[in-house]
């Protein structure tokens, strides 16, 4: 990306960006969500994406960062950050609000642990989308880091997808 | 210690949840906690009611953080001290916050005993 008097050097992903990724979100389950999670090779079972947490990332790193799980996982994982304030059956808004942060954080924290990124990489405002019948499309080139990890034994899918 | 109040801005309600959690978790005392959705929020609310502490996020609709610090700085007398908790760990962030006058700055993910460590001090001196 240029503009006259503005040149942006993107950074593309590297290969110990999974391992980053995996810490990133390992540290914000424990910090926030008092539980931690274990990584996942690979789920048994597709993961769910009945809920889906999105962060935008701009400047030298293009792209989105998404948290994928079920509505179930969902409703646990904001019922763990608000022991006292969340009805057992889960208030969706509230619901959607944890996810939103927590993709969020993790976005934050990967971006801190990855030196170049620190300065010049902002995020957007998080986007939650319920529902998981749909697909994404880019339409750029793009190159996908995405990692799993085990919450209370159900699959949760983060992907970071970077423009090329 | 005299207990305090607390204004916590952030557009998460959860977040503000959290924040309030983590304060009482670092054995502050807190007497009420007051919230605000975003920085326009945040100074009708300290037209109206005094605190003792301010803790704000950055990255928020309507007015961000920096430009509430930035505000609220200008517009009061009052040395009311104002930690940034927020994901935005630049450098050139947190000299912008500092900067505009908050006084430090807690990066998302936090522990309570982080926010001991940065907020107790300033309330320390208040009291």
């Amino acid at each position: 990306m240029s503009r006259a008097g503005l040149e942006i050097k993107k950074v593309q992903p590297a290969t110990a960006w999974a391992s980053v990724l995996q810490i990133a979100v390992t540290e914000v389950f424990e910090m926030m969500v008092g539980t931690r999670v274990l990584p996942l090779e690979q789920s048994e079972v597709p993961v769910s994406s009945e809920v889906t947490a999105m962060v935008g990332l701009a400047g030298k790193l293009c792209g989105a960062l998404s948290l994928r799980c079920s509505a179930h996982t969902a409703v646990q994982i904001a019922g763990r950050m608000m022991p006292d304030a969340l009805p057992d059956n889960g208030n969706p808004s509230q619901v959607f609000d944890a996810m939103g942060e927590i993709c969020n954080m993790v976005a934050g924290n990967f971006k801190a642990k990855i030196a170049c990124l620190a300065e010049g990489c902002l995020l957007s405002v998080p986007t939650v989308i319920s529902g998981g019948d749909y697909r994404t499309h880019t339409l750029v080139d793009s190159e996908t880091v995405e990692i799993q990890v085990r919450f209370e034994g159900s699959p949760i899918s983060v992907a970071l997808d970077v423009q090329s | 210690m005299k207990k305090i109040n607390v204004l916590i801005v952030d557009d998460s309600s959860v977040m503000r949840k959290i924040v309030e959690r983590s304060l009482r978790q670092a054995n502050l005392e807190i007497a009420e906690v007051l919230e605000a959705g975003n920085g326009a929020e945040a100074l009708a609310v300290l037209k109206a009611r005094p605190v003792d502490l301010i803790l704000s996020d950055i990255n928020m609709p309507v007015m961000d953080g920096i430009e509430f610090v930035r505000q609220f700085s200008g517009q009061s007398t009052q040395k009311i001290p104002i930690v940034m908790v927020t994901t935005e760990g630049s450098e050139s962030r947190v000299v912008e916050a500092l900067g505009c006058g908050a006084r430090a700055y807690i990066r998302k993910p936090f522990t309570p005993d982080q926010i001991r460590e940065r907020v107790a001090p300033l309330v320390e001196v208040m009291t």
